[in-house]
């Protein structure tokens, strides 16, 4: 499929460059060694065009190899068809035209794609500002402070303005009541005007969680002296997650898993390794063997907060705290002990083979509580399954552009798609 | 009795609300914590509770509740007013009586007081 889209780019710049000249089939034909009529098929599309071919339509029309065929252009195709299914339903761009956009009109094709691609970072910018406006403890602190100074300031200067008799006591405190509270709302601003400055920088880490999964993201390097690592309430969580992955490595070396992940089925992998699947979920998702090397894994407690976030690359992640309610990881909490295999789409149109598995622990005895978690192993779907995705997922209800899903929860923030 | 218990963590909110409603010839009693809240209203019995929404340890809600269930028929019918920082529209509190969104007027906490308490 990557061949075929490639070639026929290079057959449509092929007819753009003879024509540029102002040439005849006939004559660049004979000067490349091939019949003007095999030519035409090449012009056309209809044919491909090898690698030594290419070379001598290149001499006969005087331009280089690479202009013809340049190596950018699955790239580009890629980014203008990605354009295409972030488009509102009512827009239907000619999706399989995408190749010769590029081919005819390359400057415009260039266009769409920075379009496209500024719009993705500004939708970036726009989920990590709103995410920080609400949910950021920091700021909805100091919010409050600031309200409720402005209420003491505003009910007590009202009392001195309205008149009436006010014990010199009473006065004398009010007074100073206020000076404390302006006091109070002039630091408060000024740091709220500071933090604010700090939005400008681009992905800014201020959860522990994210600390955390910044650090395993480097490679889990020595907690003591991990940059990463800057509260102590991520260094403690760190060091609970390196002690799961030391006994998780203990139980499924590196070197057996890699040798069983010849089989792309983690649940045929546990049953010959004999060891438990959500076992082996967790070190695909470490490892990454052959096979599973963009695997990512999500892991949530109970009550369905996310405890941990391996990304795979183009899964829709949102910030912590936050998660789409229709993603298997959840419905695997209703039936522990039963792995669910599903296959996802994103609003993107990529597609993710996932497999959800919920367990149960007492670590208390038999009457203590019952602990339930839940993970989900996220395998990009590269083979590209033609079946029908088995549900179509997304980030979270507020960054989520599926404006008629059945599980929204709140208003998207995004335009609807 | 208390007229009113304003239970409230904010000293300067609460010594102005005090004021403003002492000076209209009600009994004002202040709490300042969630903690305790609940044994102070059972324990004052007043006509009214001013209650905060965001106080330290235990939130206005949670002693709403409690309130609400409490097994004497005419405590837990105590009318309360609630004090929201986040405004009446995004926050639903179907158990108060009335809610009033900081910063207010001192004349609309006067007026709804007046209401609530005749």
């Amino acid at each position: 499929m990557k061949q075929h889209g490639s070639r026929i780019l290079t057959g449509t710049r092929i007819r753009e460059r003879r024509l540029a000249l102002s040439r005849r089939q006939a004559d660049v034909a004979r000067a490349a060694g091939i019949s003007a009529a095999y030519l035409n098929l090449i012009e056309h599309n209809h044919r491909p065009v090898g690698d030594h071919l290419v070379l001598r339509l290149a001499a006969a029309l005087d331009v280089s190899a690479a202009e013809l065929a340049e190596g950018r252009e699955e790239a580009l195709i890629a980014a203008l068809r990605e354009a295409a299914v972030r488009l509102p339903d009512d827009a239907a761009p000619e999706v399989d035209q995408a190749p010769e956009l590029l081919a005819r009109f390359p400057g415009w094709a260039g266009a769409v794609i920075a379009l496209a691609r500024r719009a993705d970072a500004l939708e970036r910018q726009l989920v990590t500002l709103s995410d920080r406006m609400t949910q950021d403890p920091y700021l909805l602190t100091t919010l409050h402070e600031v309200l409720s100074a402005v209420t003491s300031v505003r009910s007590t200067a009202s009392i001195l303005a309205e008149g009436g008799e006010i014990p010199p006591d009473w006065r004398a405190r009010f007074h100073a009541n206020l000076d404390a509270d302006s006091l109070r709302l002039s630091s408060t601003a000024q740091a709220l005007v500071a933090y604010l400055d700090s939005f400008d920088t681009q992905g800014a880490i201020f959860t522990p969680q994210e600390e955390v999964e910044t650090w395993l993201a480097a490679g889990a390097p020595p907690v003591e002296g991990a940059g990463d690592l800057a509260s102590d309430a991520a260094r403690a969580m760190a060091r609970v997650h390196l002690r799961q992955m030391e006994e998780d490595r203990a139980a499924l070396p590196d070197d057996v898993l890699a040798a069983a992940a010849a089989d792309p089925d983690p649940l045929r992998m546990a049953a010959r390794l004999r060891v438990p699947l959500d076992l082996v979920m967790r070190r695909l998702a470490v490892l990454k063997p052959a096979g599973f090397e963009s695997a990512g894994l999500l892991v949530c407690d109970g009550s369905g907060a996310l405890t941990l976030r391996r990304p795979a690359p183009g899964f829709p992640l949102p910030r912590p705290g936050d998660a789409c309610p229709l993603w298997p990881l959840f419905q695997a909490l209703a039936s522990p002990q039963t792995a669910i295999a599903t296959l996802v789409e994103a609003p993107s149109g990529r597609r993710f083979r996932t497999l959800s598995l919920a367990t149960r622990d007492q670590p208390l005895g038999a009457g203590g509580p019952v602990l339930t978690r839940a993970q989900m192993l996220i395998l990009p779907d590269e083979a590209g399954s033609p079946a029908r995705p088995d549900l179509l997922i997304g980030p979270a209800c507020r960054i989520c552009p599926r404006a008629d899903c059945v599980a929204r929860r709140e208003p998207s923030i995004l335009a609807t798609a | 009795m208390l007229d009113i218990l304003m239970i409230e963590d904010e000293p300067n909110i609460a010594e102005a609300v005090r004021f403003i409603l002492t000076r209209e010839g009600w009994q004002v009693g202040l709490h300042p914590d969630g903690l305790g809240g609940i044994e102070a209203i059972r324990s004052e019995k007043p006509r009214l509770v001013i209650l905060d929404v965001m106080l330290p340890h235990r939130s206005g809600t949670e002693i709403l509740a409690e309130l609400r269930g409490d097994h004497d028929p005419g405590l837990a019918a105590t009318p309360v007013l609630m004090l929201t920082a986040r405004g009446q529209a995004s926050l639903s509190l179907p158990q108060a009586d009335a809610v009033l969104a900081k910063p207010f007027a001192n004349d609309e906490l006067r007026a709804m007081v007046r209401r609530m308490l005749n």
